[in-house]
């Protein structure tokens, strides 16, 4: 396996301080069984699945629960077993933002029995493997939860595999664990998705700061033998691991604003997902945990903890020690991009990959902000290129077609430009406020754009009407006025209405 | 358990503008000192006054504006435009000169615009600009620097506060028998009068490079703009563009006629061109705000100063130069904006 540094340096993006020596001090804690599992019905971007058991029901380890019916979808799993207590809406915490959502509620046993003869062969024709991927209950387990048997389904020949160790934000190490711990899996899982992809190339893209993972990286990248595998370290820039800025860094292309990167044959995969695709095709473990990292200054014993799908938080929690000192803030994902909890009763889902529970001073508190002093930090932290402080200004005015042309739909939020301005002013904020204003305002414009054109047409058609009654009028007019046949037999015409109208009133009488 | 939440990004913010400013007073620090040595306490008494008027105008239209006032004036700004203004006026002055100059620099150049972030122009440069041309003769007054040598008659700290409290001097000293040109006034004379360049410079006011006593207070200055470049406070486009903009010139004239042209490392060494590089120019809200347009800002003030140096009526050209850049700033910024990420 080759190793290399790609020749480009990050286009924008902060070193940050990483907060991760605390959770990477101590091995993955496996063997975690939570008392209550809250598993959402959709946990992936997609629609969501259909139940398949019932109120009361005892399900086991591995079972499906919830089945994928579209495409774009993947099951869901008990992850361990138990009795199914409810099946109702609750809060459940997705990519973004906190979503009200059916769940199936299960009172685990403790037993943690799995079902037998689990898992069916891995199949031999694609269609039946993506098909079992989906069954398997596989998402992108980077944060994105796209369903992996989609995103293995190139609409365009995939030039490379990237397979996306870059773990750039703070205070999260679940891959940086993983990797150190399962690189041979690892290696495996992205084997097989190269396979399905028929990939030339893959790249496996690990951050410089990770030593161990890259050692057992390549370790793990020898033993296999492959000739199409290589590693890139990274330089540690927050937020390299971003797709589009990884595309870019190991090829020097570009994702166009409007495409996904799969669309210019690049598959991203997080190295969390290569390794459920290994379980689920060599061992037919469907999806049933993820590695969580728990972190943060107020929270007992910070690790990375091999969590089953649907735990609650608080359970996490305890089982780290519980909370110590005065907890400030419950962040779900990282520090940069993750976002503040107001409880921690929601279940961890797919896609969660670290819990900060963070004191006071570990947070931003300072939300008192100045003029800003046009000192243009912002922009050069930008890995999109954007100008910030021009679209503050366009956002605070309202001015639609300045946020277009300065690219507010670029913008991936990542909160570089937030933590660098001097005047502290909260940049991502506005900007995501804005994305929902804009995208309103966008919604309006083609509805009275569709109304206006409707109006015209009508208008149209109404002038069209008149002027052709008139041009019939003229022309009548003009015979009779010019032919004096014409005009004779006009006339008789006219008697003879008159006589008939005539000839209906004597009938009358 | 239930917990308070806030917007993201959670990290705390790595930088802020007091801090900023206070990095940049720093780093004027040992400048301001060699300036006290060479020239006298006159300096201090400048700086005092015009930080005294500064932070006072700027309360004084805070509350006419009906402005918070606490959190502007705490974030050093009027301190730092009074410590430039100060650098750029001579260390004899009536009190009202740094006082006028910062008054000018806050109200007009500042306030009047909108206040800290919104002002077109740089304030020190416009608080300079504003006493050159209205107080000529007082801006005139430098004192040879205390190099042993030269015929320096060291004024104390209580004979400069009196001059600048009452402008009387000690019984047995005039001003004119103070008062000297300064190098770049030499040169500037001393070559409209067809004398050369080696001529003038082999007075006793030059040393190796430029003036005596100015090489030591730009090379303190010099060490500052580092510290700022070390520290992140200030990026490297405008000073490097600035010098690049001012010595390319300067190098190829004076390689063209050594005679008639001042050589690169005067210019370098004199009046305002590094503390014009490192602290002026690099006035984040008055400058283009990419970093190809700062380039292009940069380049042009040190052209400017070049062509103001030598061919201008000044014997320095730094503030009518940075000013003439602010204003160019607009255009600039509207045509060097950055290519968006996956947009062609």
């Amino acid at each position: 396996m080759l190793e290399y540094t790609p020749d480009r340096r990050p286009t924008g993006g902060l070193r940050l301080p990483a907060h991760k020596e605390a959770s990477t001090a101590q091995p993955i804690a496996r063997g975690f069984v939570p008392g209550t599992l809250i598993l959402a019905l959709q946990q992936h971007q997609g629609p969501p699945t259909t139940p398949v058991v019932r109120r009361g029901e005892r399900v086991l380890k591995g079972q499906v629960v919830a089945r994928a019916r579209a495409l774009r979808s993947a099951a869901v799993h008990a992850s361990t077993s138990g009795h199914v207590r409810a099946i109702e809406d609750r809060l459940v915490p997705s990519v973004h933002a906190i979503h009200r959502t059916r769940c199936i509620v299960i009172d685990a046993d403790g037993e943690d029995e799995t079902r037998p003869g689990s898992g069916a062969a891995w199949p031999k024709d694609p269609e039946e493997q993506l098909e079992h991927i989906r069954d398997g209950g596989i998402v992108g387990l980077g944060g994105g939860v796209f369903p992996t048997a989609e995103k293995l389904r190139p609409h365009t020949p995939c030039k490379v595999l990237i397979v996306n160790g870059v773990e750039c934000e703070p205070y999260i190490s679940c891959d940086d664990m993983l990797m150190r711990e399962a690189a041979a899996e690892i290696i495996d899982g992205a084997l097989i998705m190269r396979d399905l992809l028929a990939a030339p190339e893959c790249i496996v893209a690990v951050e410089r700061d990770k030593p161990q993972a890259i050692e057992a990286l390549l370790e793990a990248g020898r033993a296999s033998g492959d000739a199409s595998l290589k590693l890139a370290d990274i330089p540690t820039v927050y937020p390299t691991g971003g797709e589009r800025q990884l595309v870019e860094m190991l090829t020097g292309e570009e994702v166009p604003s409007t495409h996904y990167p799969s669309e210019i044959g690049y598959i991203c995969q997080n190295v969390g997902t290569a390794y459920a695709l290994h379980r689920l095709v060599r061992a037919g473990e469907p999806l049933l945990s993820r590695v969580v990292t728990v972190a943060g200054e107020g929270i007992a014993r910070p690790q990375n903890v091999e969590t089953p799908i649907g735990t609650p938080i608080g359970e996490l929690i305890e089982f780290c020690g519980g909370y110590v000192g005065d907890v400030d803030r419950l962040i779900l994902g990282g520090s940069m991009m993750g976002y503040a909890l107001p409880n921690d009763e929601m279940p961890i889902t797919k896609g969660s990959n670290c819990l900060i529970a963070a004191v006071r001073r570990e947070v931003r508190q300072d939300f008192s902000e100045r003029f800003c002093i046009r000192c243009g930090n912002c922009a050069t932290a930008c890995p999109a290129r954007l100008l910030p402080q021009e679209l503050l200004r366009a956002a605070r005015d309202n001015d639609h077609a300045l946020l277009d042309e300065f690219g507010l739909n670029d913008c991936i939020e990542c909160g570089c430009c937030d933590v660098i301005c001097p005047s502290h002013i909260p940049l991502t904020e506005v900007f995501r406020n804005a994305k929902f204003a804009h995208a309103r305002y966008q919604r309006q414009e083609v509805f009275s754009a569709e109304t206006q054109q409707r109006f015209k047409r009508h208008e149209e058609r109404k002038r069209a009407n008149v002027q052709r009654g008139k041009a019939r009028q003229d022309h009548l007019r003009h015979e009779v006025e010019t032919d004096e046949a014409a005009r004779q037999k006009a006339i008789e015409a006219a008697i003879k209405r008159a006589r008939q109208r005539r000839g209906n009133d004597s009938d009358a009488e | 358990m239930q917990f308070d939440v806030a917007p993201g990004p959670h990290t705390a913010p790595i930088a802020s503008v007091p801090l900023t400013m206070r990095r940049v007073l720093y780093a004027l620090a040992p400048a301001a000192f060699a300036h006290v040595w060479f020239f006298g306490s006159g300096f201090a008494i400048n700086f005092v006054v015009a930080t005294a008027t500064a932070l006072a105008a700027e309360a004084a239209v805070l509350r006419l504006r009906r402005r918070p006032t606490r959190v502007p004036l705490n974030d050093c700004s009027a301190i730092v435009t009074a410590a430039l203004l100060s650098f750029a006026i001579p260390p004899l002055a009536p009190w009202w000169i740094p006082a006028f100059g910062a008054a000018s620099a806050i109200v007009v150049a500042k306030h009047l615009y909108g206040g800290l972030g919104r002002n077109l122009f740089n304030p020190a440069m416009v608080g300079y600009v504003v006493l050159l041309i209205s107080f000529p003769a007082e801006l005139t007054q430098w004192i040879p620097p205390r190099m042993g040598d030269l015929d320096y008659q060291h004024l104390g700290f209580l004979a400069h506060l009196s001059y600048s409290l009452t402008g009387a001097l000690p019984a047995d000293i005039t001003i004119d028998a103070l008062t000297r040109a300064t190098p770049l006034d030499l040169v500037k004379e001393g070559l409209r009068s067809a004398q050369t360049y080696s001529e003038i410079r082999a007075g006793s006011l030059f040393g190796g490079i430029a003036g005596r006593g100015w090489e030591w207070i730009n090379s303190f200055i010099a060490l500052g703009g580092l510290y700022l470049l070390y520290t992140g406070t200030i990026r490297w486009q405008i000073p490097i563009m600035l010098l690049v903009g001012l010595l390319f010139p300067a190098t190829l004239l004076w390689l063209v006629d050594a005679d008639r042209f001042a050589t690169p490392g005067f210019h370098l060494f004199s009046g305002a061109t590094l503390l014009g590089a490192f602290f002026i120019a690099t006035d984040p809200v008055s400058a283009a705000e990419s970093d190809r347009g700062r380039l292009i800002f940069g380049a042009g003030i040190g052209f400017l100063t070049y062509c103001i140096r030598t061919w201008g009526g000044y014997p320095d050209g730094m503030a009518f130069s940075v000013l003439l850049m602010n204003s160019a700033v607009p255009l600039i910024d509207r045509y060097t904006r950055p290519r968006i990420y996956g947009r062609n």
